[in-house]
């Protein structure tokens, strides 16, 4: 099978190509997706190739986008939404929790929403305040909806495709850090990965980190340090979708290494650490050496971009965290 | 039964002072003395300039990302001179002149610019909102802080800004209507910058005017040509004035331009042309002004230069502020910081202090801890 190199922003634009050239009922909804082509360039092109009809440059309104989206989706269509920032998805919040995520159990399976709402989340853009946060606890927290972070170019892309071929409606996070950060190897043909599965990234005994999204990196360079410099085994558990939550993979790494350190950039309090680490007292109790740590952001709204490396989790917190927990 | 016409009938006025050709219309100009002309200029001028500048600080990486005002000084400046310092105004993210002018100091703006929210917070004594960011989601402040001030029986106005693209958010619907039901004491002024980043107006609305959209709700409305300071400052002395004397509110369409990029991150050679830009560049603002100026005899020497030392001066302060430290962004989230917040807080500090040293010793078993039930798998 033949593979190019892409960033996250090409991989994620073949997959919606690929998915738009395979299914008619797919089309693109959002401010600036169309001429423009995203203010990312996630939808670069498409409108050239599918025309306004499909590529729609909407007015400037949240809760239209999603609102207008349910509609089409209610009709048959597969809208893939943007929302410019996740920091504007406030706008349409009531859009995706009283109506997207419940229509199907509304209407007791004769309707449903198979649609896809994408926006951009997370720092490293020195941007204006509304443009750095991770939200994604809000819509793992709805019931009916599925909130997926890819945490590089070919995950995007296998994700992607499955969440627009997903029957139920999907939020799916792109990290802005991300976006031009590394290329990796994509292959040209679809691809897909199963949306509630999160995957071990690298096998250790000692201990578990959890991570997702921006963060993946993260771990997996704490990991290097551990190793370099501990001589620690990690394990290394990328999440990819954050709700459902695959507690099973969770469980079974922490049951093998007995510590786990969870690391996320969204706010600490109650935010997917803290899911995680009660799936782990739910699963591996009994298998616990030390209490599931967290790395995270602190519960502050991000205002202000000068400070943001003070907050967001980096590598070298996330191995302080993981030596606390080994020497517990 | 014949259909009927019923009242109101759709009526929007469009007005224009002095043109672009430099035409003037002597029965509308509004009486302004030479020292209020003047300031208005200097101003404008002060606007452009400090604009200029910030785009390349942002260049050089000095600043963060930030929305530029060129074209708009007129726009802003002929409405926010309407104000009195105890009015109210109510920025979007691109009234950087509108901000100077109510007395933001321009180190400040920069300072916000560069990341520090100590950069938004409008002194004490002044009447001014912090930069807003979501689109459209300062109109029902407007509307509040004017109930506000008419519950109290003060006899402040406010005026709140936005660009076209909002005028398709809920919130500017529903804050007109609020504000039309209350009657409360609000201009609304709508800054159609012709663009919402590369979405046309004609792509974002398809009402012949913006200005129009007021009637829906019962308020006036009015057109202006928002490159005249002159047209604006006489709509908007009106608007206050009918506001203030407890006539309600309305809503100013200012036709203007964007003459440069959405923000610095933005690209407009992707969705619009030079020819469209050039065209816009003979309406300037201040080329217009200018020459209403010189004729008057009122243009001051080396006003430019002046100008451009005060920029130097900010840019200097601005530089040498020192780095607030980061422990300061937990002092606002509460009144009063809440234990978990201060633990975190804490947790910060001494990581700071430390520089990310090697790791700590390890807590010390609680005393008295109660054993775990069950049997236990761990290895200890
Ligand atoms: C609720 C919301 N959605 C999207 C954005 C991203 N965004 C920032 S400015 C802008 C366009 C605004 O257009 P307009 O209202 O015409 O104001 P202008 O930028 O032209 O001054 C968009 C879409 C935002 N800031 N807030
Ligand atoms: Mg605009």
């Amino acid at each position: 099978m033949s593979v190019t190199k892409l960033n996250m922003v090409k991989a994620l634009n073949l997959a919606l190509l690929q998915e738009m050239e395979r299914d008619p009922a797919v089309l693109i909804l959002g401010e600036d997706v169309g001429v423009d082509g995203g203010v990312f360039r996630v939808t670069d092109d498409l409108q050239r190739k599918f025309g306004s009809q499909r590529v729609i440059d909407s007015p400037l309104a949240e809760a239209a986008i999603i609102g207008t989206a349910v509609g089409m989706a209610l009709y048959g269509l597969k809208p893939v939404c943007e929302i410019q920032f996740s920091g504007f998805a406030f706008q349409c919040f009531h859009q995706i929790e009283n109506h997207a995520a419940r229509y199907r159990l509304r209407s007791q399976g004769r309707f449903h929403c198979q649609m896809v709402i994408r926006m951009p989340y997370g720092g490293g853009v020195r941007a204006l305040e509304h443009h750095t946060e991770s939200e994604e606890q809000f819509y793992a927290h709805v019931p009916g909806l599925k909130m997926v972070i890819p945490s590089g170019p070919r995950t995007a892309r296998a994700l992607l495709t499955s969440a627009i071929r997903d029957p139920d409606p999907v939020v799916f996070f792109e990290s802005k850090a991300l976006y031009h950060a590394a290329k990796e190897e994509v292959p040209a043909d679809p691809e897909a990965l199963p949306i509630g599965r999160a995957q071990v990234v690298r096998e250790g005994r000692d201990l578990t980190l959890i991570a997702y999204g921006a963060m993946l990196r993260v771990a997996r360079e704490a990991a290097d340090v551990l190793q370099a410099e501990d001589r620690v085994e990690t394990e290394v558990v990328d999440l990819l979708t954050i709700a459902p939550l695959d507690r099973e993979t969770i469980v079974t790494s922490v049951a093998k290494t007995g510590r786990a350190v969870v690391v996320h950039e969204a706010p600490r309090s109650f935010g997917p650490g803290a899911e995680v680490a009660a799936s782990i007292m739910e699963g591996a109790f009994l298998h616990l050496e030390a209490p599931v740590r967290r790395v995270t952001a602190n519960d502050v709204s991000f205002v202000g971009f000068a400070r943001e490396k003070a907050h967001v989790p980096d590598v070298a917190r996330v191995a302080a965290a993981a030596r606390e927990t080994l020497a517990f | 039964m014949p259909r009927t016409i019923l009242e109101p009938r759709s009526h929007v006025e469009y007005l224009s002072i002095l043109d672009s050709d430099g035409n003037l219309d002597a029965a509308l100009e509004p009486r302004l003395s030479p020292a209020e002309l003047k300031s208005l200029y200097r101003a404008m001028l002060l606007g452009r300039r400090f604009d200029e500048r910030m785009v390349r600080l942002q260049r050089q990486g000095r600043i963060g990302t930030f929305a530029p005002i060129k074209g708009q000084e007129a726009s802003q400046l002929g409405s926010v001179f309407t104000l009195r310092a105890t009015d109210w105004m109510v920025p979007s993210f691109r009234e950087t002149a509108a901000m100077i002018w109510r007395g933001w100091p321009l180190e400040k703006i920069l300072l916000f610019f560069a990341g520090y929210v100590e950069g938004g917070q409008p002194a004490p004594d002044q009447h001014d909102l912090p930069i807003t960011i979501p689109v459209g989601t300062q109109l029902p402040h407007a509307v509040g802080l004017a109930y506000a001030a008419q519950y109290k029986g003060d006899d402040a106005v406010v005026m709140v800004y936005f660009g076209d693209g909002a005028t398709s958010e809920g919130d500017f619907h529903e804050a007109l209507n609020f504000a039309g039901v209350w009657h409360v004491p609000v201009v609304f002024v709508c800054q159609n910058n012709q663009w919402a980043i590369s979405v046309p107006l004609k792509k974002q609305t398809h009402s012949k005017t913006i200005a129009q959209k007021a009637l829906a709700y019962g308020l006036p409305g009015i057109q202006v040509d928002g490159n005249d300071v002159l047209a604006v400052y006489a709509a908007a002395r009106e608007a206050v004035e009918r506001a203030r004397a407890g006539e309600g509110p309305t809503l100013i369409e200012s036709v203007t331009y964007r003459l440069g990029v959405h923000t610095t991150a933005d690209d407009p050679t992707k969705y619009r042309t030079q020819e469209e830009v050039t065209a816009w560049e003979q309406k300037d603002p201040l080329t217009r002004f200018r020459a209403y100026l010189e004729k008057k005899d009122l243009l001051e020497d080396g006003l430019e230069r002046r100008v451009d030392d005060e920029i130097a001066e900010a840019v200097r302060r601005f530089e040498a502020t020192a780095p607030p430290d980061p422990l300061t962004v937990f002092d606002h989230v509460y009144a009063e910081m809440p234990p978990h917040l201060r633990a975190q807080r804490d947790e910060l500090a001494r990581w700071l202090r430390e520089g990310g040293a090697p790791a700590p010793e390890p807590p010390a078993a609680p005393l008295g801890a109660t054993p775990m039930r069950g049997q236990r798998l761990t290895r200890r």
